[in-house]
């Protein structure tokens, strides 16, 4: 595992897991968490400063940028201008040229709108940034996002804390089969089986916030994705057995009386 | 109201400032370090080493904008919880 790097536009990894900082209790919750989680790689939003009460704290006081990649988001945004806008203002806010694309197309299911996402992706493409994009688990729509140039492509389980887990493993492992750059799960894990389903299905990682934001105790849950994430990513390179529908005895029938 | 005293909207409030004052002027009025923050002035973001030339005028729209947790969307269309605070 300690070789097993996860390498997106030049940048190492050490762990597969990558996690939201939404909706947590305070940020002091959030910050074992995401060191209970073995992350990396961490998103935050983009949102107005609090002008009229300064009293308050900075998440990134909790998350050193030194030791985290810190990965923007355009959540939220539903048409290309926004999410384009918001892009570059959380380019400007200093971070990097990272960005995780969402154009969402409904209120309701926050599904992707996947015509304005190629779009977007396209502008920021050009722009020089780094562009994740969150999709649908369309293959199609997956290899697009790749030849317009983004690093990875990020498409979902099933709606964005939803909890359901993965919906579509056949389109998943589609996507994965067809396409050559990073594919990371993002958004309807529930669970850790959840997550080490979605590894064992041969992605490169996952990214998740409300499953362990959301669950009872987050900070276990955080130490429990951490090893689904492990165990999923060790199970498929090692090769599962196939599947048969019959018994393989296990012990030999060589020696019984 | 004083003679030399401006209209600026500052994040969708109105607010009163000194003509002539600058986005990097009202930062620091407003307490706001300039790391981490990005400032959209009538819809342009500004470049962080322009924010002590670039003089604010009557009517003007600043955006001051940074990072709060986020992952799922859900929580930012929530209350309470989520409204960051650039130190």
């Amino acid at each position: 595992m300690q070789n097993d790097r996860l390498i997106i536009a030049g940048r190492e990894f050490t762990s597969r897991l990558f996690v939201g900082t939404g909706k947590y209790k305070d940020f002091a919750e959030t910050k074992k968490a995401i060191e209970a989680s073995g992350a990396d790689v961490v998103t935050v939003a983009v949102r107005r400063v609090n002008i009229t009460d300064r009293s308050k704290e900075n998440l990134l006081d909790y998350l050193d940028p030194k030791k985290y990649t810190i990965l923007p988001n355009t959540a939220g945004c539903y048409n290309v201008e926004d999410a384009v806008r918001y892009a570059r203002l959380a380019r400007a806010a200093g971070v990097s040229d990272l960005i995780k694309l969402e154009v969402l197309g409904d209120e309701r299911t926050l599904f992707p709108d996947t015509v304005g996402l190629l779009e977007a992706a396209r502008i920021l493409v050009k722009e020089g940034f780094i562009v994740l994009p969150y999709t649908n688990d369309d293959p199609i729509v997956a290899q697009k996002l790749v030849d317009i140039g983004c690093p990875a492509v990020m498409p979902l389980a099933a709606p964005i804390g939803s909890g359901l887990g993965i919906r579509n493993p056949y389109n998943l492992k589609i996507i994965m089969e067809m396409i050559k750059v990073p594919i990371i799960v993002d958004a309807g894990v529930g669970t850790a089986s959840d997550a080490a389903l979605a590894m064992e299905l041969g992605a490169d990682a996952v990214l998740m916030n409300t499953a362990i934001a959301g669950a009872q105790d987050p900070i276990a849950m955080a130490e429990a994705m951490k090893y689904a994430v492990q165990a999923g990513r060790l199970a498929y390179k090692a090769g599962r057995i196939p599947r048969k529908s019959y018994a393989t005895a296990s012990s030999p029938i060589e020696g019984m009386l | 109201m004083m003679a030399d005293a401006i209209q600026i909207q500052v994040n969708g409030e109105q607010r009163g400032c000194q003509a002539g004052a600058t986005v990097g002027d009202l930062l620091r009025e407003l307490a706001i370090k300039t790391e981490r923050v990005a400032v959209e002035l009538n819809l342009e973001i500004l470049d962080r080493k322009d924010f002590d030339h670039r003089s604010l005028k009557q009517g003007d729209r600043v955006e001051v904008m940074s990072f709060i947790g986020g992952g799922a969307p859900a929580n930012v269309h929530g209350r309470g919880r989520g409204v960051v605070h650039a130190e």
